[in-house]
C-alpha cells in the first residue's frame, strides 16, 4: 500500500489531538508514517503507534527548534522527494501552514489548506466564506499536500508498533534566518485548547467587563470546555486575543458552542458556524446569533448563566 | 530603508461572498471589494517605521483592474507610490503561482523590508508570506503583534498557542502582521486628494519576466473542482428566559448529553 506522511504536531512533548485526527484520516488513504520535525520522537512514539503509525521518521535537531519553520520545510521536502508518498498531511495551524507553504514552493507542488476531508482520489473538501460555501478541490501538480483543520473527524485508535528511522537534518544558512530568541509559555491552566476542545463557551461584549468573564470561565469549567471570546470582547480588553473566535481569530468546530452576549456578526460566525450544536444566551430576541442557534435563551446572561451553573452543580 | 507593503483586494467579508459558477474562482465582479483588513495594519506599520526611520513606502498589489480602487485607498493613508501587477493571464492563479509573481515584483523593487498581512479574508490561507520568503531566500517573521527595528536587525513578538515567541532576523526580510499590532490611521482629506496624484506603476507579467503559462489556470498547482452553498443552519428552539432560563438551558444540555 502507498505510504502517507503525517507531520506530527506536538507541544511540550505531547501529541496534539489534530495529529491523532490526521493519523486516523491517513489510515483511509494508505500506510501511515509519522514525521517528527524537531522535539523528541521518543516522547511521542507510543501515542503515534496507538493511532496506527507503522513508521516514524525522526528529524531531531536543535536547529529545527531554534529557528522558524524554514529548516523543517527543507527536511520535509527532501523526505518527500526520497519516499514519494501518496499524500502528505500537515496540521492547519500557523506553523503547519507555513511549513506546507514552503514545501509547496520548493517542490512546485499544489497545496490545499484548511481541509476537512480528503478522499482516496485526492479530492479535498474545504468550507470557505464564513462557512457558507463548500468547495471540493484537487492538487493538479504533484502529490496532495494538505493541511487538515482540527476537529474535522473523530480520532480512533488502531494499534501498531512503529519502526523509527532517524532522518538526517542538513540545513543551509537560508534555513537559519529567523532565529527564535525566546519562547514564553504562559500558564494556561487545566482548560482544553480552544481549537481542539469538544465544548467551547464564548463571551462577547454583552459580558461587560474582564471581571465578568469569570462567569464565562465558571460555566466553561463546569462543562469541561475551553473559553472563547468575540472580537468586541477582545478589543474591549475583557479577554486575551489568543482566545478570539472568528475570521481574524481561531476557527473552532466543537460538538457544542455556547455563545453568551454575542450578537453573531458574520465575522464571528466564520469561526464557529460548523459547530455541531450551538446554544446562545442574548437579551436581544432579534440578535442574529439566534438564526443559527439550536437552542436560544432570550434573557439577561447575568441571571441565566449563574442559574445554569448552579443547576449543573446540583446534577453532578 | 525601502519598505514594500503587500496589499490585496478582497470581497468584503461582511457581505455575501460567492464563487463564480463558470470557473469556480472568487466572484469579484458582483462583490463589494475592499482592502484586505490585515493589510491596513501592514500599511500602518510601514508608515510608522517611515516616520521613525525615514525612507520610502511602496504599495504592491497583484490583482485585476478594479484593484486600482484599493490601491488609491491604500495610498490615501500615506505611502509614497504603488506598483500594480495586472495581466489577464493571472486569472485563476493558485497561491503557489501568485507567490511567484509577488516575489518577482518585490525583487525588482529591491526592498529592505516587506510587510504584509498575516492572512487574507477571502482565502484565509496564511501561506503567502512564507511562500514569498522561500522564493526570495529572505527571512520571514510571521504573525507579528509587535515589531521593532534597530539598524538592520528586526525583532518581532508573535503569539503562539502556548504563549508567545520573540524572533529576530536581519534585513532584507519579510514581516507579516496580525491585527493586534497597531491601530490603522484613517485617511485624511488631504491624504485622499494627494493619493490621486501619487505615482502608480502598472506592470504586466512580461515586465517581470514571467510567461503566461506559469500562472493562471494553466500554471496553477491546484484547482477547485466544484462548489456548493452550504445549507444554512436552521434556527432551533428559542425560549424566553423568564425565571428559569438557566435551568431550561441545562435541561436542554442534559437532553443532548452535554451535562
Ligand atoms: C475584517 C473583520 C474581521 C473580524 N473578525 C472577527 C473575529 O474574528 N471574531 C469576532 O467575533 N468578530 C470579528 N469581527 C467583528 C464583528 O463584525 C463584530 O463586531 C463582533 O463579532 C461583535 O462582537 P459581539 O457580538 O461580542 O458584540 P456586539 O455585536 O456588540 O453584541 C453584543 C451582544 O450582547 C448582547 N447583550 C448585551 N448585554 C447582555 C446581557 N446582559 N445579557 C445577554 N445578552 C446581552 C446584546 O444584545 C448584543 O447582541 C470582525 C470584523 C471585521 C470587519
Ligand atoms: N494578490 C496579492 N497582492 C498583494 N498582496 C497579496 C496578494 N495575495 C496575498 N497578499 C499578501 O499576503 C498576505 C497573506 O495572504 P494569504 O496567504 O492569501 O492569506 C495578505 O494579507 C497580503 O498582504
Amino acid at each position: 500500500m502507498a505510504e502517507v506522511l503525517v507531520v506530527v504536531e506536538a507541544s511540550q512533548g505531547a501529541v496534539k489531538k489534530v495529529t491523532l485526527e490526521m493519523l486516523t484520516l491517513a489510515r483511509t488513504l494508505g500506510d501511515v508514517s509519522a514525521v517528527v520535525l524537531g522535539g523528541s520522537a521518543a516522547a511521542v512514539a507510543d501515542k503515534l503507534g496507538e493511532f496506527g503509525a507503522s513508521k516514524i521518521y525522526a528529524a531531531e535537531s536543535e536547529d529545527l527548534d531554534g529557528y522558524l519553520v524554514a529548516g523543517k520545510a527543507t527536511v520535509l521536502a527532501s523526505l518527500i522527494q526520497r519516499v514519494s508518498p501518496a499524500a502528505v498531511l500537515v496540521a492547519s495551524s500557523q506553523e503547519g501552514k507555513e511549513i506546507a507553504g514552503r514545501v509547496a514552493v520548493k517542490l512546485d507542488n499544489g497545496l490545499l489548506t484548511d481541509v476537512v476531508a480528503l478522499d482516496a482520489e485526492g479530492v479535498a473538501t474545504q468550507v470557505v466564506f464564513a462557512g457558507s460555501t463548500i468547495v471540493k478541490s484537487k492538487v493538479s501538480k504533484g502529490l496532495p499536500i494538505v493541511t487538515v483543520r482540527p476537529n474535522s473527524l473523530t480520532p480512533t485508535p488502531s494499534p501498531a508498533t512503529p519502526s523509527v528511522e532517524q532522518v538526517e537534518v542538513a540545513l543551509t544558512d537560508k534555513d537559519k534566518l529567523a532565529k527564535v530568541v525566546e519562547r514564553k509559555v504562559e500558564a494556561k491552566g487545566a482548560r482544553p485548547e480552544l481549537a481542539e476542545a469538544s465544548i467551547v463557551v464564548s463571551g462577547g461584549r454583552g459580558v461587560g467587563s474582564a471581571d465578568n468573564f469569570k462567569l464565562v470561565e465558571e460555566l466553561a469549567d463546569l462543562l469541561g470546555a475551553a473559553v472563547g471570546a468575540s472580537r468586541a470582547a477582545v478589543d474591549s480588553g475583557f479577554y486575551p486575543h489568543q482566545f478570539q473566535v472568528g475570521q481574524t481569530g481561531k476557527t473552532v468546530s466543537p460538538q457544542l458552542y455556547v455563545a453568551l452576549g454575542i450578537s453573531g456578526a458574520i465575522q464571528h460566525r466564520a469561526g464557529m458556524q460548523t459547530s455541531k450544536t450551538i446554544v446562545a444566551v442574548n437579551k436581544d430576541p432579534e440578535a442574529p446569533i439566534f438564526e443559527l442557534a439550536d437552542f436560544g435563551v432570550v434573557g439577561d446572561l447575568f441571571k441565566v448563566v449563574p442559574q445554569a451553573a448552579e443547576e449543573i452543580r446540583k446534577r453532578k | 530603508m525601502k519598505i514594500v507593503v503587500l496589499v490585496k483586494q478582497v470581497p468584503d467579508s461582511g457581505a455575501d461572498r460567492n464563487l463564480r459558477s463558470d470557473d469556480n474562482t472568487v466572484d469579484r465582479a458582483s462583490a463589494s471589494n475592499v482592502i484586505n483588513e490585515m493589510d491596513e495594519y501592514a500599511i500602518e506599520e510601514a508608515l510608522s517605521l517611515q516616520e521613525a526611520h525615514g525612507g520610502e513606502v511602496v504599495v504592491l498589489t497583484v490583482g485585476p483592474d478594479r484593484a486600482t480602487e484599493s490601491i488609491r485607498k491604500a495610498l490615501s493613508m500615506g505611502p509614497d507610490s504603488a506598483v500594480h501587477v495586472v495581466d489577464d493571464a493571472l486569472h485563476g492563479s493558485c497561491a503557489v503561482a501568485t507567490s511567484k509573481v509577488l516575489a518577482a515584483a518585490i525583487a525588482q523593487q529591491q526592498a529592505d523590508l516587506v510587510i504584509c498581512g498575516a492572512e487574507s479574508t477571502d482565502g484565509r490561507v496564511q501561506v503567502m508570506p512564507h511562500m514569498i520568503a522561500e522564493r526570495l531566500g529572505i527571512a520571514a517573521l510571521t504573525g507579528a503583534r509587535k515589531l521593532t527595528v534597530e539598524g538592520s536587525t528586526l525583532t518581532i513578538e508573535r503569539q503562539t498557542d502556548e504563549g508567545y515567541e520573540v524572533v529576530t532576523a536581519s534585513t532584507p526580510a519579510l514581516v507579516s502582521v496580525w491585527d493586534t499590532i497597531n491601530d490603522p490611521r484613517y485617511p485624511s482629506f488631504k491624504g485622499i486628494m494627494a493619493a490621486k496624484k501619487k505615482p502608480l506603476q502598472t506592470l504586466s507579467l512580461g515586465d517581470l519576466g514571467i510567461a503566461a503559462g506559469e500562472v493562471g489556470f494553466e500554471g496553477s498547482t491546484s484547482a477547485v473542482v466544484e462548489h456548493s452553498k452550504r445549507p444554512p443552519r436552521q434556527a432551533g428552539n428559542k425560549i424566553d428566559a423568564g425565571d428559569d432560563g438557566g435551568s431550561k438551558l441545562v435541561e436542554y444540555l442534559a437532553s443532548e448529553k452535554f451535562v
